[in-house]
């Protein structure tokens, strides 16, 4: 198991190699001298200058890629052109949002999912089943955007006043502040130390912090921004989860070991929650690490709807504007992220099924 | 009792050695009757069969000209005005506009006709564009396998370490927004998954006894490629092809949706929700149609490409 574990991250290695490589030449190739985009379209070419040296953009190419990679390993993401503030410090306030976004639309994925499929692959051709794929189809088909502003609409406007009525838009209420655990619980860390950062990287998360802390109210409002984004966000993972584990399920139970299963006596519940599902689950888990991405992506989207200040809404925003630190250092990131869960899933794999260990 | 007299006399009388062996339907005639059977298929097919009629028809079909603002042509209209037809109760006087106006005083049905032209040809170029570079990378590096599988996989791996829309948005910052650089962004996210499975694919047929005999008789590599392994490598493509174009089509959109993709005035669906998303609670419509098109069009695709995976599926074959 352990070599299974550290050949699969070697294999991860070159790939993040070359998402920082290709960070860092997408970023030279949007048109524009950046010293221009920074200084004004006026710098003259002595400020110009100075500025290559300091920036190390006199250097050749390959030197230059050397210092980035350095600077990236070292946790050093530079500073934003817009805002000029260190990078870290926007990534600490907006990626929170996100993982809280993609988390939550991944819980309510599986959670609705798997059952979903499961009853379906039970219920094999009946009118359930044909529902569930229906659903599943049209999932897979809604846009995003389109979903999350529809669920807007019908919430905030349609069912304003009723119980069930939720907030369209932002994180929390308007008056309501979170505070971060550590200053709940007196932990007296200096500012901008690195255990400072990384608490407040944390207490960002406000449904995690509020549940540490304790603050029902301040849970509850966060619980009711999130549900929204998170069920438009879902549906996508949703739909394709459901699919994945009907057909792995139904796969599963035409094997022989179930017929013995069946012939044993067991009932079919037994037969598929003992049995079947253990095997069911292994080609659900691949398609899991793969709907990260989606997710991931579906962010931008999601947010960009619903008014929230995340990651995905702060990469678009750079793009718009040019801001390459935190277009390079955002995307590097969020696929860092995205290799290092595949990488988990992968390694989970390993761990479901041992065959795989030895491929 | 003709019928019996019949099979008799084809037991007994000597038949036309051509009839005694029937010919095995072909691979692909034999899907499509596979496909034909198949509720998702038919249902695909009808939707994609219907949009592509409209798209072909659109100037015929749209009562106005979808780039026309009305204010001052026509009496009683205001901006956003909701859909009125007039068989449903909408008051004589006021002009009919089905899916009502737009910001601009547009006519919203005529915008939503020619908002599939665009859809669709971006759907299909994408996929054409992405099929043809990643099918050819896949063949290269299955057939020749070495070093120049291993350089073209592992760049493969990197496109697909990040999370494709966010590759894509950051392709079409590079290269300017615009219609042709959001496809062109989407293409290049989506060819990794056509070299890995052209890959596979051209690996397990490239070991098959048909292709030894080949070589046996003299064949060039490139002939063998071409003639041989290619052609009976494609069917795993098709499939991922046509989901392809329902993922294009709905990332185009994304991309009008967030102003990087087709411009004003196109009348392109995602960016006619973005324009009016602000207003979603005062004038639904104008953001409800655009987004139906784009999931029925996206719909068809989706259930074309499932009912194709099944027809095409050897293990499934009657």
């Amino acid at each position: 198991m352990l070599q299974f574990v550290g050949r699969r991250i070697l294999l991860a290695i070159p790939v993040l190699l070359g998402i920082l490589i290709a960070t860092f030449l997408l970023a030279r190739m949007i048109p524009g001298d950046p010293c221009r985009s920074l200084l004004g379209e006026r710098a003259t070419e002595e400020a110009c200058d100075r500025f290559a040296k300091n920036k190390g953009l006199d250097e050749p190419i390959p030197v230059q890629l050397g210092i980035y990679i350095a600077d990236m390993a070292q946790g050093d993401f530079g500073r934003s052109i817009r805002f000029s503030r260190p990078v870290s410090q926007i990534l600490i306030e907006r990626l929170p949002l996100t993982i809280e976004l993609s988390v939550t639309a991944l819980v309510l994925a599986l959670l609705i999912g798997i059952p979903l499929g499961i009853i379906s692959a039970m219920k094999h051709n009946t009118a359930i089943d044909v529902g569930t794929m229906m659903f599943a189809n049209v999932g897979v088909s809604m846009p995003v955007f389109w979903l999350g502003l529809l669920l807007a609409y019908f919430f905030a406007l349609v069912l304003q006043g009723t119980p069930l009525a939720l907030p369209p838009s932002g994180r929390l209420s308007a008056g309501l502040i979170s505070i971060p655990f550590y200053e709940a619980w007196g932990w007296g860390v200096r500012d901008g130390s690195l255990p400072h950062s990384m608490f407040e990287f944390i207490s960002n998360h406000y449904i995690f912090n509020s549940l540490v802390t304790g603050d029902w109210r301040l849970f509850w409002d966060a619980i009711q921004h999130m549900i929204l984004p998170a069920a438009a966000l879902s549906t996508i993972p949703m739909a394709i989860i459901a699919r994945m584990t009907r057909s792995s399920l139904l796969d599963v139970l035409g094997r022989d070991y179930v017929r013995t299963a069946r012939a044993k006596g067991a009932t079919e519940r037994r037969v598929v929650v003992r049995h079947a599902l253990r095997n069911a689950m292994l080609p659900v888990v691949t398609i899991i690490g793969l709907q990260l991405g989606a997710l991931l992506s579906g962010a931008v989207l999601t947010e960009t709807v619903f008014g929230l200040a995340g990651a995905g809404t702060m990469l678009f925003e750079a793009i718009t504007a040019r801001d390459y630190p935190i277009i390079q250092a955002f995307t590097v990131v969020i696929a860092t992220g995205y290799v290092v869960l595949n990488l988990i899933v992968d390694v989970s794999y390993g761990y479901f099924d041992p065959r795989v260990r030895l491929e | 009792m003709a019928w019996m007299r019949d099979r008799l006399d084809r037991m007994t009388k000597p038949q036309d050695p051509e009839r005694l062996v029937e010919r095995p339907t072909g691979l692909w005639k034999g899907a499509f009757q596979r496909l034909l059977r198949r509720k998702t298929g038919v249902v695909g097919l009808s939707i994609i069969g219907f949009m592509v009629l409209v798209a072909l028809a659109a100037p015929v079909l749209a009562p106005y000209d979808p780039n026309k603002v009305l204010i001052g042509q026509e009496e009683n209209i205001k901006r956003r005005d909701p859909p009125c037809v007039h068989i449903l109760g909408c008051e004589a006087e006021k002009p009919q506009h089905v899916l009502g106006l737009d910001g601009n005083a547009r006519d919203q049905f005529s915008r939503i006709i020619y908002g599939s032209r665009v859809s669709l040809s971006v759907g299909f170029t994408t996929v054409l564009v992405a099929f043809t570079i990643g099918a050819s990378l896949g063949a290269i590096a299955g057939f020749w396998g070495g070093w120049l599988d291993n350089v073209i996989m592992r760049v493969m791996d990197v496109v697909l370490g990040f999370p494709a829309l966010l590759l894509a948005i950051a392709i079409v910052a590079a290269l300017g927004p615009g219609l042709r650089n959001t496809l062109l962004a989407i293409a290049i996210v989506s060819i990794p998954a056509y070299a890995r499975v052209m890959r596979a694919s051209v690996l397990s047929i490239k070991e098959l006894d048909f292709v030894a005999a080949s070589r046996a008789l003299g064949a060039s590599s490139i002939r063998i490629l071409w003639t041989r392994v290619i052609p009976n490598s494609l069917t795993p493509l098709v499939v991922i092809a046509t989901l392809g174009i329902a993922t294009a089509i709905l990332d185009a959109a994304a991309f009008g949706f967030l102003g990087l993709g087709a411009q004003e005035p196109t009348a392109e669906w995602g960016a006619m929700l973005a324009r009016e998303r602000n207003q979603v609670f005062s004038a639904p419509h104008l953001v409800f149609f655009p987004g139906l098109a784009i999931m029925i069009t996206v719909l068809g695709f989706n259930l074309l490409g499932d009912g194709m995976r099944d027809a095409l599926d050897p293990s499934l074959a009657e």
